[in-house]
């Protein structure tokens, strides 16, 4: 990815934004990076291609499943400014709510960071934070092969 | 062992927005086992270098799977939550080739069912990625939507 070996070279910290544009599955769920200094806050805006029960109507999960693994990617890619994605080795959901059709955020933090594999913790919500609706946790593999 | 690989029937999946949007079609079913898969997109691509397909894509194809593994043998048709999805990534999806996904619902309780499944290409023995999850029943959502024609009549 040249947006983050850029970054790796120059010793910087990857654009969330630029990341994201230069990704075309993220571009597909329409997902927008929200930063202010070093906190990054991933965007889903509504749209209706992003739903999954259309009777509620509710978010689909397996799409806030992915705009998590997204938010934990590029959470990792700019903490560690790393020249490669990170690789998801396992991940597990837990759906709290569900998903109304309105925006939803995300905010990935990183419990522990090992020399290949990183410990990641994902929270999503809309309107309010205290309420999220669906949470992640998973590991990541940030160097060598497979 | 290699796939049957019948014509899509289109069922369940075409009311389903975002099942729509990826073209996940349902390509064998029965009452708590389905196949599904999902064709190659390049909007779908992870990783421009590579080519290969976004976990996220895989994500959502097993989640599908898993819910309609789950209706076909409770018949709770748009009556079900997930309460979790764990998937671990054996490797990644070639770049190019479409994901098949299959789905089994082993056990239903009086509030909660449990699926596993498999993401792969042409080897259920060879998987991209395997998940688990529990589906919460009787969530009050619809009223049986998305009820598939009765067989046979």
């Amino acid at each position: 990815m040249e947006v983050l070996r850029r970054a790796f070279q120059e010793g910087m910290r990857p654009d969330p934004q630029a990341l994201v544009d230069s990704i075309p599955y993220c571009q597909f769920l329409g997902i927008k990076i929200d930063r202010k200094g070093t906190e990054i806050t991933t965007i889903l805006p509504y749209a209706e291609h992003l739903i999954g029960n259309p009777i509620l109507p509710a978010l689909h999960g397996g799409v806030i499943g992915a705009f998590m693994e997204v938010t934990a990617i590029v959470q990792i890619a700019f903490e560690t400014s790393g020249p490669s994605l990170a690789k998801p080795v396992d991940i597990t959901i837990d759906y709290l709510r569900s998903g109304r059709p309105v925006d939803t955020y995300g905010r990935a933090h990183i419990t522990k960071q090992g020399k290949r594999v990183i410990n990641v913790h994902v929270e999503a919500w809309q309107e309010e934070h205290t309420k999220p609706i669906a949470a992640l946790r998973g590991h990541f593999l940030v160097a060598g092969e497979d | 062992m290699t796939e049957q690989r019948s014509k899509p029937t289109g069922y369940v999946v075409a009311g389903v927005p975002h099942a729509a949007a990826i073209k996940l079609a349902v390509i064998d079913i029965k009452p708590g086992e389905v196949v599904c898969t999902v064709p190659f997109d390049p909007r779908f691509v992870g990783n421009p270098e590579t080519g290969v397909v976004h976990g996220g894509i895989v994500t959502a194809l097993l989640d599908n799977a898993c819910g309609i593994a789950v209706s076909s043998r409770t018949r709770q048709f748009g009556q079900i939550a997930t309460l979790d999805l764990r998937i671990d990534y054996m490797k990644p999806a070639n770049a190019g080739a479409d994901i098949y996904a299959f789905a089994e619902c082993y056990k239903v309780t009086r509030n909660i069912a449990f699926v596993r499944g498999i993401a792969y290409h042409d080897d259920r023995s060879d998987p991209i990625a395997t998940c688990a999850a529990a589906f919460m029943l009787g969530t009050k959502s619809d009223k049986g939507v998305n009820l598939p024609p009765k067989e046979g009549g």
